[in-house]
């Protein structure tokens, strides 16, 4: 298993936009590099992407909940 | 006729703080919001009443118009104040204040509403005698897209009608890109805006950003009080102000005012109001659009008119007729505004949120510090990074930069990265002291 880390302090969001699905839902299977949250900072946004293949585990987040540089975001196991 | 006697002011940071103070030099009281994030902040501490409307992120707080309402009804204000951003270009919301029986410190809904589609504006400035860039109509699909580009010669941008603040413009230079473009562009519109409408307007080369403040009241008085140059931008994010415009020809300056003034009494504009304009190198200029409301760069003109333009707006929506014509008018020196933002400028502008442990304002003749911030507060990821705005006004120009140079010696930030490096050099820079300045200058200089 392995913990996907913010790069940067912000704002955590699952979803493209707010009337949009999520990235990726828990259970899914996620690739490396692959999108699965933005973090807004000062209306500025970037991707946080799965640094390794596997199934999401779980997130360590709520939409909206803020959040710190290098705190865990999610869970991915590896397959 | 008497005016409200509690403002709430729907805004936070700098701008709250500026029209808490001049609604409090006018003899009303001031009701402030605040979200989580906000709970001891500057504004709510010089508010006479404070109001918590919701958690942090602003679509649960500053931009939640219901909750704005409640707080106003709670503490019985009879007027609200929106600022700048958030609910302030929403005219849902400037009719739900109405219906509410509360005055919009603001312009009337219908105003809001025809300006506020960047393709119903054009038309509108058509109708009112105001030269606007060559564009076409709205356009749906990629063919007629096309049709229209090749019409008006590239390159061209593709323009989001309800956009505003520099955002959902791309600029495009041959039918390939238009190709490549144009679903992007449609789709961001309607992810930013609700609105994927989009159309094509001509790109000017090297242009300038011009605009015209204006004021007007209830009564048949519409004034402008002279124009800004807002052509240091980056991304179309304004950096650096100044007023009035250096380098524009006594006869150039006299006939945007005027345009402005027309524009604002075609559309029955009430309140404070901007148009802004590009002006390309032989002068001619063109309107872009209009701003419904106070802007971040305001305190420029009020240095050089004289003009407290929020204790104007006041006036104005309490129905006061405006108290000096056009010929009472007369601008004095220079000003120039420095948009202090936390912002690391020499890592690609990366945000910097985080707590302010130092912040030591600069002082002195001409020198005007406009900020939400005090030292310990925290600058939050949710809102947007301006710390401060630094205002310099001289005799002239070199006068004005001078002690803007100055200024930016004192001015003391740590804990978080900011603009202020990038505005020392700025400010030294040959080019834009000499001035004008094009709209795309500063990315150049930063390549």
């Amino acid at each position: 298993m392995s913990t996907v880390n913010a790069a940067l302090p912000g704002v955590f969001y699952r979803r493209p936009a707010p009337d949009q699905e999520p990235f990726v839902e828990v259970g899914a299977m996620v690739q490396e590099g692959q999108t699965i949250a933005l973090i807004e900072v000062m209306k500025t946004f970037s991707e946080v992407k799965a640094e390794q293949a596997g199934t999401l585990g779980r997130f360590l987040l709520d939409e909206g909940d803020e959040v710190e540089a290098g705190q865990g975001v999610a869970e991915v196991v590896a397959p | 006729m008497t005016g409200p006697s509690r403002v709430l002011v729907a805004n936070r940071g700098e701008i709250a703080v500026r029209i808490i103070r001049a609604c409090h030099a006018a003899g009303v009281e001031a009701v402030a919001v605040y979200s989580d994030a906000d709970k001891n902040s500057r504004w709510v501490q010089l508010a006479d009443h404070a109001v918590h409307i919701g958690a942090s992120p602003a679509s649960k707080s500053y931009l939640n118009a219901a909750a704005v309402l409640e707080a106003a009804r709670s503490t019985h204000a009879d007027a609200i104040h929106p600022g700048y951003g958030f609910l302030s270009e929403n005219s849902r919301f400037a009719r739900a204040v109405q219906d509410a029986g509360l005055v919009l410190v603001g312009p009337p809904p219908s105003a809001i509403e025809l300006m506020g589609d960047k393709a119903t504006a054009r038309a509108t400035a058509q109708a009112a005698g105001v030269p606007v860039i060559p564009g076409s109509a709205p356009v749906t699909d990629l063919a007629s897209a096309q049709a229209a580009a090749d019409q008006l010669g590239y390159p061209v941008l593709v323009k989001a009608a309800a956009g505003g603040g520099g955002r959902g413009i791309r600029p495009v230079s041959s039918a390939a890109e238009l190709a490549d473009v144009l679903p992007a562009a449609q789709a961001e519109a309607r992810s930013a805006f609700g609105d994927g409408t989009s159309y094509l307007e001509r790109a000017l080369a090297r242009p300038r950003h011009v605009e015209v403040q204006l004021l007007a009241d209830d009564h048949g008085g519409a004034v402008h009080l002279f124009e800004r140059d807002c052509s240091v931008q980056r991304r179309r994010q304004k950096l650096l102000e100044e007023a009035p415009a250096p380098g524009l020809h006594e006869e150039t300056r006299q006939r945007i005012g005027e345009a402005a003034v027309r524009l604002a009494r075609h559309v029955g504009y009430r309140n404070a109001g901007t148009v802004e304009f590009l002006v390309d190198e032989d002068q001619h200029f063109y309107f872009m659009e209009m701003n419904t409301r106070i802007q971040v760069e305001h305190p420029i003109t009020e240095v050089i008119s004289g003009v407290d333009l929020v204790a104007e707006q006041l006036r104005i929506a309490a129905g006061t007729p405006l108290s000096f014509t056009q010929d009472d008018l007369v601008p004095t020196g220079a000003a120039i505004e420095l948009r202090i933002n936390a912002e690391d400028p020499d890592r690609g502008f990366a945000p910097s949120p985080g707590e302010v442990t130092a912040f030591d304002l600069p002082g002195g003749p001409g020198v005007r510090v406009d900020t939400g911030l005090a030292r310990g507060d925290r600058i939050s990821p949710f809102y947007d990074s301006m710390i401060a705005k630094l205002i310099c006004w001289g005799a002239d120009r070199d006068q004005a930069y001078a002690r803007a140079e100055q200024a930016l010696r004192e001015f003391r930030i740590e804990g978080v990265a900011s603009t202020i490096p990038l505005h020392r050099r700025l400010v030294g820079n040959d080019k834009l002291r000499s001035g004008p300045v094009h709209t795309t200058w500063l990315e150049e200089q930063l390549e």
